[in-house]
Parts: C-alpha cells; sequence; structure tokens
C-alpha cells in the first residue's frame, strides 16, 4: 500500500536538492533558469529545496572531483527513499572534456548510479524540461544507441544494393 | 506597503501568460544551435580528423579489421563545440538541431560508425587516404591568416594550391 501510494505521490511533485560537483555554473544557470516563470518547471511541482533530507532528486552537475566524491555520496544516504539522481551537463553525463583527468572521477556515475542523463553543454532549459518531464513519464525517449555502417568488399563485390543495404544497415 | 503590491499584481496581470507551453508543443532552438551529432555513414571515409580535433576526446577510433574501422561516438561527453563538423573534409558530420537528448541509460549515448577503407585495386591492401590533417594544412580550418601559419608551404594535395584556398579560409572569423 506504501508503494502504491509512492508511486502516486511521486510524479505529483519532484523536490529537487542541486549539488554542484565542480561544475563550471554554465549548468546551474540553466538549471536556475527553469526555475523561472518563463520555463516554470515548478507547474511539474518541481521546487528547489535546501536540505537533501527534504528532496526526492539529487541534481548533480559538473564532473566529480575527487574532493567532493565522498560528499556527493553522503548527500546521496541522506535524501530519503525513494530517490532519483540526475546528471545534468555533459561533465556530469560522462566527464566532458575532464574525464580522464586526475582530479576528477568522470561523471556522476561514477560515483553514485544516475537514473536520468540531461547531456548539453550547458544543456538547453528546454532540454532539462524535457529530461524532468521523461522522467514524469509525460514525453518518450528520442534517442537511442546507434550502430552505422558502410559496405564490406564482399557485399560490394557481391553486387548488392547499395541504397538497400545502406538502409538495412543502419538501426536508426 | 498595500499600495505598492496592488501595483505589483497590476503589472503581473498585465503581462499576461509568460510561461512557454514546451514539452508539450514543440520549441525549436535558433537556427545555428548546436545540438547531437549525425553522421552520414555514406560519407566518412575514416580519415580520423575529428578524432584529432575533439576536446572531450568523444571519437575514438580502432581498426578492427585489415578493411574495416570502427568510429566510436560516445557523445554522453560531447561538448557540442563543433569541431568536427568544421574539420571533416567529406561533410559527413554535421551538428544537428536536435536537443531532446535526455536519457535514461548510458548505452543510449553511443553512436558506432563502421568505415569500410577502401583497398588498392592491384594489390587488394587498404591504402591510407590522405589524412585530415594534410588537408587541413592546405585548406585551412582556423580563422586567422593562411600564409602566416606554419603549414602554409606544404605542397599542394588533391590539385588544390594554398594561394587560391588560403586567403578565402583566412576571411573566416
Amino acid at each position: 500500500m506504501l508503494k502504491g501510494l509512492c508511486r502516486k505521490a511521486f510524479p505529483k511533485a519532484l523536490w529537487v536538492y542541486h549539488v554542484n560537483t565542480g561544475a563550471c555554473n554554465g549548468c546551474d544557470i540553466e538549471v536556475i533558469d527553469v526555475l523561472t516563470p518563463y520555463y516554470d518547471a515548478e507547474r511539474f511541482g518541481i521546487r528547489l529545496v535546501g536540505s537533501p533530507r527534504h528532496a526526492d532528486v539529487l541534481l548533480t552537475s559538473g564532473p566529480v572531483t575527487r574532493q567532493v566524491a565522498p560528499a556527493l555520496q553522503r548527500l546521496l544516504e541522506a535524501v530519503p527513499e525513494p530517490k532519483l539522481v540526475f546528471a545534468v551537463g555533459s561533465c556530469a553525463c560522462g566527464g566532458g572534456p575532464w574525464f580522464d583527468s586526475y582530479s576528477v572521477l568522470g561523471g556522476a556515475d561514477q560515483a553514485v548510479s544516475v537514473d536520468y542523463y540531461i547531456p548539453g553543454c550547458p544543456p538547453r532549459p528546454e532540454a532539462i524540461l524535457y529530461g524532468v518531464a521523461l522522467a514524469l513519464g509525460l514525453v518518450p525517449k528520442k534517442v537511442a544507441s546507434e550502430a552505422l555502417r558502410q559496405e564490406s568488399l564482399e557485399e560490394l563485390a557481391l553486387g548488392v544494393s547499395l541504397y538497400e543495404r545502406g538502409n538495412d544497415g543502419r538501426q536508426d | 506597503m498595500l499600495l505598492s503590491k496592488l501595483r505589483e499584481a497590476l503589472i503581473c496581470l498585465r503581462a499576461g501568460r509568460v510561461t512557454l507551453p514546451y514539452p508539450f508543443e514543440p520549441h525549436d532552438p535558433a537556427p545555428g544551435f548546436r545540438g547531437k551529432i549525425r553522421v552520414d555513414p555514406d560519407l566518412c571515409f575514416g580519415c580520423g580528423g575529428c578524432a584529432d580535433v575533439c576536446p572531450a576526446g568523444v571519437i575514438l577510433i580502432r581498426d578492427t579489421g585489415q578493411l574495416t574501422r570502427v568510429l566510436e561516438f560516445r557523445w554522453s561527453r560531447c561538448t557540442y563545440c563543433g569541431r568536427c563538423e568544421e574539420v571533416c573534409p567529406e561533410g559527413a558530420i554535421s551538428m544537428s538541431q536536435e536537443f531532446e537528448t535526455a536519457t535514461d541509460s548510458a548505452d543510449d549515448m553511443v553512436l558506432t560508425l563502421e568505415v569500410f577503407m577502401g583497398p588498392c585495386q592491384r594489390c587488394g591492401r587498404c591504402f591510407p587516404p590522405p589524412t585530415s590533417l594534410e588537408k587541413i594544412s592546405v585548406t585551412g580550418f582556423r580563422s586567422d591568416e593562411a600564409s602566416v601559419r606554419p603549414g602554409a608551404e606544404v605542397p599542394a594535395l588533391h590539385g588544390v594550391s594554398a594561394q587560391a584556398t588560403g586567403p578565402g579560409k583566412g576571411e573566416r572569423s
């Protein structure tokens, strides 16, 4: 019953605690932008809260620096269940240009388990809204892993129609 | 005090509705916006110039066979600088306007492209095409003057002379 109640209550209001784990502030500005009346994430019940103990969602931006990684894990422990982790920006999604630097872990998923990735450098406010709407189940997911290929020598030698092969090989 | 609150309320009423109806109606970015990478598999010839210039190291190249080369775009860390699009000699990479790339799985943010490297008609082996960097030294990709760059004296490739292309590219800003 509690689970059902949670499922019913969860899409109504996600309270967000925002963590900067070494970001350049670009993503943070966009996150603030999403909360302004123009984009108005509060329509969906999104609210920034001042303590992780009040939050449902931990929103991280930045490649997780070595200094901040233990703090991030402690923050996640402080968030009550059920909880979600959002990674906003290229740095949080995969480390950005610093993915192999000595002083960062290279992405939020290296320190905590991430539920939703919002890539972009910084992501447009619309892109963050889209990620929120995706988490709430309002919009479908639009990206998938793609595998493209060209024809091999054998296929060329066999005289297989290039146009058809090209379409078969693509999985987009 | 009360008057100022009333005035504020009046201003708010006069402004009307300002909120975008975004997730329910599309809101396209301005032209020139650089979104997710789009790759045309038929144009790429596997020179690897994009991997050379990518600041985030998104593009990984490995040779899987004598005639096949795999380009892996791990675009989760892409910074959307557009250098790959700029440097690609065949125009195989372009930055789309796609920004709705939020996902719940890290595996979705990978694009692989298997390139068939053209072999020599006589010996059947693969020959390396002129690398993108060799082309760049002739055609130029920086916005500074082509004649003052160290690569300006490199002999012309593919029948394109450095003098003919240098000033045109030099004007780019």
